[in-house]
């Protein structure tokens, strides 16, 4: 059983043995014991499959409620301790602005005032020396100073404590000591990369949910047992992984975002089943769209997001949190995403987004600016009768009406050129952020098959695919829970990335071996905790630099001890991957390396056979919608199917469109349709049929 | 059917992305510094005319004008009719390129259909270009290393491997500055790549009717902006530190109904030492904080730059002329923007923020000429630290922040991990920011030492050491910087070489941002405030903001 928590739905998945899934369900989020809303998911789910509490034999929990506590800034008091002469590490940052022309802008709010950054004698150098002792006399003021204030909760973060944690232990000891109800992350823990700025940063989001977190995770435990849960309950990560309820309540920060991972590692598992090994997962939502790069079966990662944004998809302006996590972008782009005119007379959509409450103007909900929604109902995209399941009562009225008024009258357009434009303006911006990702990342998009989730990405795959001059689009099955169904693929695994710095022609093998046994060590107790019998299976990373460059590159070491001889190996690796990013290498530079990874992982549940796709047939259409074509631009009748309907073979030439419960797919008129044997719908564009 | 400006929208923004796409591929490319942390490049698409359509958001204004200028420039120098697919041409003359021999400006001409449907152009800081490096001390240019003027750097596919050779033959990095001249190479191939698949996708042949919507939309917005503005001539006059004595800069703005005009007159002229600016550059930086108020919506291309003109009599220090040395340009360039708010505030008052440090306080540091030969650790650090901004109308000045430049600073942990240097202190400076209504930002206060027994040498070029932040409509001045070397307090000027004994302090003080309003008039609240995080003391509360403590 997976059971995913976000803002506004709760959505429980149940699989059988055979990783079929046998029941879902959305249920509202119970925000204020978000327990009972999964309570009531959970017993519906078994329901529906005649199944009891003891069958249940894995159980993995998502949430976004250490995310939501972060933005809603329900958090505990928390207060910093850093080194002396380095109060201002917050104040100071990078020095920068993130938003060149605004002059009006804000700093972001980094949750811990300078009032309540406090800091004390002691030093260590780069490479873990200690230039001065710790000073343990200070503890009395300092303690002093935190009742004062009130502290609940303390982040500690001193200098070069990654390269050596003496100090923040022995800080941590005396804090317990004189107050043993104060809640204290060290950054050595949390986050053990060089960085004063961003391993305080995350270290601060850590300890101030610590707290709340903690209770949550028992009160969750003990709701569930109460129902008669026997197996072992696990977290969802924003690294993928799966971990323990220890691990969650020491180190909560590792849950946030963790929603949109487990779409990403669904998506994953699909491209291993289907043998696609360049992927791009695409989750377009009521808000926002998240868009992942897949290769070799793997989601790209990073070791850096950012959370609290002073505005929120400028990169930068937010709050820098390092753990390893799965690389999203998120775009302001979803179907609530608000459509206007600019005083150039520019549309714009988003990133202001109705959300679902007060919702696109066709919801009557009180919504009445027009939205990605309203301008997909006004093209003839969804069907007002079959929208949610038939539990909203659309309104395409107002959703011409408000289209007409905000970007209609202002332009001269009708509402249906209105809506046109809206579109392709959302799909346009999709599709570039979509390139830009990959060009950050060294990547190319247009041969990758993009795997469309979420309630809207279905609708407009196609659409963002022919921009981004992609050919081939996969819907899975369950597209509106794919993130709840991608917990269940999930293995446990923990991931530490630490620094170290070196010079790959100067390396200290001994050290490093010994580094990353102290490393090893660390993830696999954490592991161990979550799967106590079988094979580990083990990565190890190091991030690979020319010496003057800030772009590192992923290499992969061996998952063993290195060893004199690895190290030409290693250089060639380096020097392939920069020249498959750059097209040429530069020799005789130096190579060095800051950051290392090692993450231990239990192995994914192994595929079941994929079923081959019986011979083609032509589906039927059970009748036909007038809908404005993204392709001719002119009103054409497109089929509607019923998903349901489609047996494996069927196919279907656009324009189209695929009807379930939770979102329709959009068959573009110069995309045909079909259903393979495990029931993915594949869309492959026809480059000859523009008709 | 579809009304064709939305398609022309959808292109425009397409355009948009490719220089960014640009701009980010040459970032992740580049071997300098300078522009890992600070973005300091830049990238743009132009049509056919050599009309600058696209440029690239980057980390530094220094190029802003100044690319769309120099494409002009090589444009009229090279005959369309002689360039073949894959050609590249490129230039570092300040004049034409980016004020100072370390920006390299490439440009490629994109072929679609055999025909010139437009250029790719971008801009990077190479590490070193030879002669006295990067610092004030050249008496000329030629003091200050090789400069290539306007050539044909490929020729079809081609790269001219003499040519390459030259510039790693004058550079004492020469790996860099050849990795460096490829990732301009390949930056210029990819916008000219996605031009052309823009083009096929689009079913275009060329860039005629999409330039024309592009460039009047935004000369139409940026009038619409400059009509709202009052009309007059207003004068400013920013002192300086300058490199020996100090320097008057003189402005006159006029905002005319169809384009506002800055003029230079009176400013004092070039000195012997390089800290000149050549008049792309101030127009670059001068224009950034006019657009930064006017406009400021608006991207950047022909239509919207068109409107902001700039003069200044050659030979002023804002109009240096060849063979003056121009290496730190960015020195008194960066203070433009504060001679042009003295000026708009007067049009616009309430709408301008007071002085700020604007000069960026860089810390290079690089290991003593000995080093070598006693076996001491070799290292070369561009550290950047920032001062405070000015107070805004409406709100604060930014403590330690970067304006008007965009540069990062830099992280104690990972610069001590590099080079021999220990940080014994970086916290902000209480009672820096100056006293308003809104209160300036604050400076930092760092100090440093050498972490082993080595001297370290620092090369100063820094600003509002003698000259702090002025208030505006009544608030107070920031603090001026402050370096000095300890034990003994030893004074250092803002400009040239010094040495750091192994066991010294050099202490570093950045600047404060000046107040906006009568201190009288801050909240009750927000003094408080400050006196709570310590960010004023007591006495300054008492005596500054007249509160009873």
């Amino acid at each position: 059983m997976a059971i995913d928590i976000g803002g506004t739905f709760t959505d429980t998945v149940l699989l059988d043995s055979a990783s079929r899934v046998v029941a879902t369900t959305k249920t509202p989020t119970t925000p204020h014991r978000p327990a009972l809303g999964a309570v009531a998911g959970a017993t519906h789910v078994l329901k529906a499959a005649g199944a009891d509490w003891r069958q249940v034999t894995g159980f993995i929990h998502g949430t976004t409620l250490a995310t939501n506590a972060l933005i809603e800034r329900r958090g505990a008091t928390t207060a910093t301790i850093t080194t002396r002469g380095f109060r201002d590490i917050l104040e100071i940052a990078y020095e920068r602005r993130y938003s060149q022309y605004s002059i009006d802008l804000v700093k972001p709010d980094l949750i811990v005032p300078r009032t309540h950054s406090l800091t004390i004698g002691g030093r260590m150098d780069a490479s873990g020396q200690e230039l001065e002792p710790l000073n343990e006399a200070g503890i009395g003021p300092l303690v002093a100073e935190l009742r004062a204030l009130e502290v609940e909760a303390v982040a500690v973060c001193l200098l070069h404590a990654y390269a050596n944690p003496a100090h923040e232990l022995a800080l941590r000891d005396l804090l317990a000591q004189h107050m043993p109800d104060l809640v204290i992350s060290l950054s050595h823990e949390v986050s053990p990369e060089a960085r004063e700025f961003d391993r305080l940063c995350t270290t601060i989001a850590n300890a101030y949910v610590q707290p709340l977190m903690a209770g949550y995770l028992q009160d969750f435990e003990a709701r569930f047992r109460q129902m008669g849960l026997a197996c072992p309950i696990l977290m969802m990560t924003a690294g993928g992984g799966m971990t323990t309820l220890d691990t969650a309540a020491r180190l909560p920060i590792r849950l946030v975002e963790s929603g949109p991972a487990g779409g990403a590692v669904l998506a994953a598992r699909i491209a291993e089943a289907t043998g696609e090994t360049e992927v791009l997962s695409f989750d377009m939502g009521g808000t926002t769209a998240k868009l992942c790069l897949i290769d070799d079966y793997r989601p790209q990662t990073a070791r850096k997001f950012e959370i609290s944004r002073a505005e929120r998809f400028i990169k930068g302006s937010g709050m820098p949190v390092r753990i390893p996590v799965i690389e999203m972008i998120e775009i302001g782009a979803g179907g609530g995403s608000i459509a206007s005119v600019d005083r150039l007379g520019r549309i714009q959509v988003g990133p202001h987004s109705a959300g679902s409450d007060p919702g696109p103007a066709a919801f009557g909900k009180g919504g009445d600016k027009p939205t990605v929604t309203d301008a997909d109902l006004t093209l003839g995209l969804i069907e007002p009768g079959r929208f949610a399941e038939g539990r909203l009562q659309i309104d395409q009225n107002a959703a011409q009406q408000a289209m007409a008024r905000d970007v209609g009258d202002p332009l001269g357009l009708s509402p249906d050129q209105s809506a046109f434009a809206v579109s392709e303006i959302v799909d346009e911006s999709m599709a570039s952020a979509g390139r830009m990702h990959a060009v950050e990342s060294g990547k190319d998009l247009s041969n990758r098959l993009i795997i469309a989730f979420g309630g809207n990405g279905p609708l407009h795959a196609t659409r963002v695919a022919r921009r981004a001059q992609m050919r081939r689009v996969l819907i899975p099955r369950d597209p509106g829970v794919g993130s709840a169904v991608g917990f269940l693929f999930a293995p446990v695994s923990y991931e530490v990335i630490r620094s170290r710095y070196a010079r790959l022609d100067s390396l200290d093998i001994d050290g490093l071996n010994h580094f990353f046994g102290a490393m090893q060590a660390e993830a696999e107790q954490v592991v161990r905790a979550g799967a106590p019998e079988g094979v580990l299976l083990q990565r190890r990373i190091a991030y690979m630099r020319y010496h003057g460059q800030g772009h590192e590159i992923e290499i992969r070491l061996p998952d063993r001890d290195l060893a004199a001889s690895d190290l030409t190996e290693l250089r060639e690796a380096f020097e392939t991957e920069y020249s498959r990013q750059f097209s040429r290498i530069v020799p005789g530079m130096t190579i060095e390396i800051l950051n290392w990874g090692l993450s231990v992982s239990s192995p994914a549940p192994a595929h079941e056979p994929y079923p081959d796709t019986p011979t083609e047939h032509i589906a039927g259409a059970t009748e036909h919608r007038q809908i404005l074509c993204d392709v001719t631009g002119t009103w054409r009748p497109a089929g509607v199917f019923n998903r349901g309907d489609l047996t494996p073979g069927a196919a279907l030439k656009g324009p189209a469109l695929i009807v379930e419960a939770q979102t329709t797919t959009f068959v573009s008129a110069d995309f045909s349709a079909t259903v393979d044997g495990q029931g993915n719908i594949w869309l492959t564009r026809q480059e000859e049929d523009k008709a | 059917m579809i009304q064709s400006d939305t398609r022309l929208q959808v292109m425009w923004n397409r355009l948009l992305a490719v220089v960014e796409e640009q701009g980010q591929a040459l970032i992740r490319a580049a071997f300098s510094p300078i522009v890992r942390e600070c973005g300091d490049i830049s990238a743009g698409i132009f049509d056919a005319q050599g009309r600058m359509l696209a440029q690239a958001v980057t980390g530094t204004p220094g190029h802003i004008n100044t690319m769309a200028e120099a494409v002009k420039t090589l444009c009229a120098r090279f005959a369309q009719c002689e360039m073949k697919p894959g050609d590249i041409y490129m230039t570092n003359d300040p004049w034409i390129a980016s004020g100072h021999l370390n920006d390299f400006l490439l440009m490629m001409p994109v072929f679609y259909q055999d025909t010139v449907i437009g250029y790719t152009a971008c801009t990077s800081h190479l590490v070193d270009l030879g002669g006295l490096g990067m610092g004030p001390e050249g008496s000329d240019i030629y003091d200050e290393g090789l400069l290539i003027p306007p050539c044909k750097l490929v020729s079809q596919g081609e790269v001219n491997a003499l040519l390459l050779d030259i510039v790693k033959a004058n550079s004492r990095e020469p790996i860099a500055n050849e990795g460096d001249i490829y990732a301009l190479i390949a930056c210029c191939e990819a916008g000219s790549t996605r031009l052309v698949q823009m083009m096929q996708e689009f079913g275009l042949t060329n860039l005629n009717a999409l330039s024309d919507y592009i460039i009047d939309t935004s000369r139409r917005g940026t009038l619409d902006a400059i009509a709202a503005l009052p009309k007059g001539t207003w004068h400013h006059v920013l002192k300086v530190d300058g490199y020996d004595d100090e320097i008057e800069l003189h402005a006159a703005l006029t905002i005319a109904d169809d384009h506002l005009l800055l003029d230079f007159d009176g400013t004092a002229p070039c000195v012997g030492k390089g800290i000149n600016v050549p008049l792309n550059y101030a127009t670059a930086y001068s224009v950034f904080a006019l657009r930064c108020i006017i406009g400021a919506d608006i991207p950047n291309n022909a239509g919207s730059l068109d409107p902001f003109r700039v003069t200044g009599p050659a030979g002023c220090i804002l109009n240096a002329q060849p063979p003056a040395p121009v290496a730190m340009r960015h020195t008194l360039g960066q203070m433009t923007p504060d001679l042009v708010y003295g000026c708009l505030s007067q049009a616009l008052p309430g709408k301008v923020p007071a002085e700020g440090a604007s000069c960026m306080y860089d810390l290079p540091l690089r290991h003593a000429p000995e080093a070598v030969e006693r076996g001491d650790d070799l290292f070369a650090l561009e550290l950047v630290f920032n001062g405070g901004t000015g107070a805004r109308p409406q709100l604060d000045g930014l403590s330690a922040t970067a304006f008007p430049s965009g540069v990062w600073g830099s992280q104690v942990e990972t610069t001590e991990a590099v080079a021999p240097v220990l940080f014994h202190r970086r916290e902000l400076r209480a009672d820096s920011g100056g006293a308003g209504r809104l209160r300036g930002g604050l400076g930092q206060h760092i100090e440093l030492s050498a972490s082993k027994d080595q001297d370290l040498m620092l090369f100063l070029s820094v600003e509002r050491l003698k000259n702090p932040a002025c208030g505006r409509d009544g608030g107070l001045d920031g603090a001026p910087g402050r370096i000095t070397v300890q034990p003994g307090n030893r004074q250092l000027p803002g400009k040239g070489e010094v040495r750091i004994k192994a066991g010294e302090t050099l202490m570093f003080e950045t600047p404060g941002g000046g107040g906006f309003g009568r201190p009288e008039e801050r909240s009750e609240n927000a003094v408080q405030n400050d006196l709570r995080a310590g960010l004023i003391s007591q006495g300054m509360a008492r005596t500054q903001y007249r509160r009873q403590t």
